[in-house]
């Protein structure tokens, strides 16, 4: 069967300022995927061109057995309806309360009646420990808490893939766990793929089944595999040290 | 994604003793039809399921269950935080129970504004009581700003004073042309129609340059530069403040009406006269345009001009140009200060100081009116 999101050959650019060359991995059905590197070093950028929002300089993304990259972008519609996206900040619209954040695209999506939504609200709203909070408008709720509005509102749809950046970033510990435990609560129960960006090492410890890290350095991929695998074994040093945050001990045999 | 076979979703309630069984059949799906309950839904937690000839389903059961099980919680509050979901099969107990995971914030919902007139009427004076002690702390604070600036104890960037400078002097030069030679020849054309009935059509110069002098050059740039200055300081102060870097001024000690409404004041006040003057020119440019095409030569005209317009009536536009930058600039900058902390409040922080700038421009102008009939100018 093939792998749910496989990339070739992908090369991403910003004009002539090349951030990574080369990547070639696969990411399978039920995989929690982790996209990690340094700070700068274009896993956000990795990202956008995943969801479509930015175009490779060169390379292809396949969904399955379908060309990504090679669809005209405005017929990504049917592959854009299986994504759920939280970005960095929320980026929840700031005019709609966090119900109408959620309600808006169920409602888009289809005929569907006024109690299912409001159900719908609520139960997406629950998964993220945000109950009773249907009716605060985004700027009235804390950062970490927009985070979780991000989450709720990529959920809406059901997707068969989520994309989370940065989901854990600025999050105390406890939320953070919550976070992680929420995220393989909805591989687990949803059967959802979840592909995420991050740098938080105890996240990617407990949850990832595959890291790919991003070397800054080589500008290309420098590892991919099982995150606690790569920090004991990995042959990259770069890797190695990313991962026990700074301290070089030498490879495990 | 619909399927083609799919039975519609049903749940059934059936009541033995005091156990409820919640019965669930048919396919849940967010775009199938709409659920059909059968029987009365317990006020209780259920205590079996049987999910036999459940289909396929997505969010909606889960969200149906749940949204059971918090209306059970609100109408007893002695019942258990968690229903009893042994009897699920694993990934809808699983998500139900991270559903459930946290409780419902019951304080968390939002009040409701008082829906009754009197309080509406209350709520209303009290918005309007807090803008006008705004209005008069943002007035305070500029005041003092501007004492800390004469007594050289402002600081703020001298480049962003020069920018600003360039934003709403040189860069606004085009849109003023336009404007202001439209308006000279649309006065033209107006006057020249009415005035050759009297075949005084001469006098279309008298008419251009007094108008344009005394009035329209100076109310359409302060509503041009309303629209474009007020409103862009406005949005970018506005989305400094969501942007927490107000804060951030103020935590390194700058005070943010010396770093930012100063600036923007000076430049817009020593900007406005300048471009009065030269609308006024280019106004009367456009009037002289349509009179060479009636018969009046463009030297005739022009001695024309000079005979209507001294210098009394020139200074009029100028001197008001001045008040009129205040008020833009002081709108633009009060509700980019009070703006709220998202990007919609930046809108509409934007939209008050544009309709606030115009708003004050058109009073003023009229308080003018008034006092040079009084005085007889």
């Amino acid at each position: 069967m093939a792998a749910k999101i496989t990339i070739r050959e992908l090369t991403m650019a910003y004009g002539d300022l090349v951030v990574m060359h080369d990547l070639n991995f696969e990411i399978q059905e039920k995989d929690i995927f982790i996209i990690m590197g340094g700070s700068g070093c274009g896993k956000s950028t990795l990202l956008r061109h995943l969801i479509g929002l930015q175009e490779p300089a060169k390379g292809s993304i396949l969904y399955g057995d379908e060309d990504f990259t090679a669809t005209d972008p405005d017929e990504r519609g049917s592959f854009m309806q299986r994504f759920g996206v939280m970005y960095q900040s929320g980026a929840l619209w700031s005019s709609l309360t966090l119900g109408e954040n959620i309600a808006m695209p169920l409602e888009e999506a289809g005929t569907i009646s006024a109690a299912t939504v409001r159900d719908l609200v609520a139960y997406k709203l629950s998964l993220v420990g945000l109950s009773g909070y249907k009716d605060y408008y985004p700027s009235q709720i804390s950062g970490g808490m927009k985070k979780r509005a991000g989450i709720a509102r990529a959920l809406a749809l059901d997707p068969d893939i989520l994309f989370l950046d940065e989901p854990g970033a600025g999050l105390d510990p406890l939320s953070s766990r919550r976070l992680d435990d929420l995220i393989l609560g909805l591989r687990d129960s949803q059967g959802s793929t979840i592909v995420i960006v991050t740098h938080e090492l105890a996240s990617i410890f407990s949850i990832a089944n595959t890291a790919l890290f991003l070397d800054t350095a080589t500008k290309t991929q420098g590892a991919i595999g099982n995150p606690n695998e790569l920090r004991d074994r990995s042959d990259n040093p770069a890797v190695r040290l990313f991962l026990n945050r700074g301290d070089t001990p030498e490879p495990h045999p | 994604m619909a399927t083609a076979a799919s039975s519609p979703p049903i749940a059934v309630w059936q009541q033995e003793g005091d156990a409820a069984t919640l019965q669930v059949s048919g396919d849940w799906r967010r775009d199938g039809p709409d659920v059909k309950i059968e029987g009365t839904p317990p006020p209780h937690f259920p205590a079996h399921y049987q999910l036999e000839k459940l289909g396929a389903y997505d969010s909606t059961l889960p969200a149906f269950l749940l949204a059971h099980f918090r209306t059970v919680k609100a109408t007893d509050q002695e019942k258990p935080e968690l229903p009893p979901l042994d009897s699920l099969p694993d990934n809808l107990r699983g998500l139900l129970e991270l559903a459930l995971a946290v409780p419902e914030e019951s304080d968390a919902k939002q009040s409701d504004p008082s829906s009754s007139i009197l309080g509406r009427l209350g709520s209303l004076s009290l918005a309007f009581w807090a803008s006008l002690q705004a209005l008069l702390d943002f007035t305070g604070q500029t005041v003092l700003s501007l004492i800390r600036f004469c007594t050289g104890r402002a600081r703020f960037r001298a480049s962003d004073f020069w920018m600003t400078l360039q934003q709403c002097g040189v860069e606004a030069l085009p849109i003023v042309a336009l404007i202001s030679f439209l308006i000279g020849v649309i006065m033209a054309f107006v006057g020249n129609v009415q005035l050759t009935n009297f075949g005084a059509n001469l006098f279309v110069a008298n008419l251009v340059g007094i108008a344009m002098v005394r009035e329209m050059g100076v109310v359409m740039t302060a509503i041009i530069m309303s629209g474009r200055t007020g409103a862009a300081f406005a949005a970018h102060i506005g989305s400094m403040k969501a942007n927490e870097e107000i804060d951030a001024l103020r935590t390194f000690g700058f005070n943010p009406f010396d770093f930012l409404v100063l600036p923007r004041m000076l430049a817009l006040v020593l900007m406005m006269p300048l471009l009065t003057v030269y609308a006024n020119i280019i106004g009367i440019f456009g009037g002289t345009v349509v009179g060479s095409m009636v018969g009046i030569t463009p030297a005739l005209y022009w001695n024309q001009t000079l005979i209507a317009v001294d210098l009394t009536n020139a200074s009029l536009g100028v001197i008001k140009s001045v008040f009129f930058g205040v008020a833009i600039a002081a709108s633009g900058c009060m509700m980019g200060m009070a703006a709220g902390n998202s990007s919609a409040a930046v809108g509409q922080a934007t939209t008050r100081a544009v309709v606030a700038s115009i708003t004050a421009v058109v009073v003023i102008d009229s308080a003018f009116a008034a006092i040079f009939t009084m005085l007889g100018i």
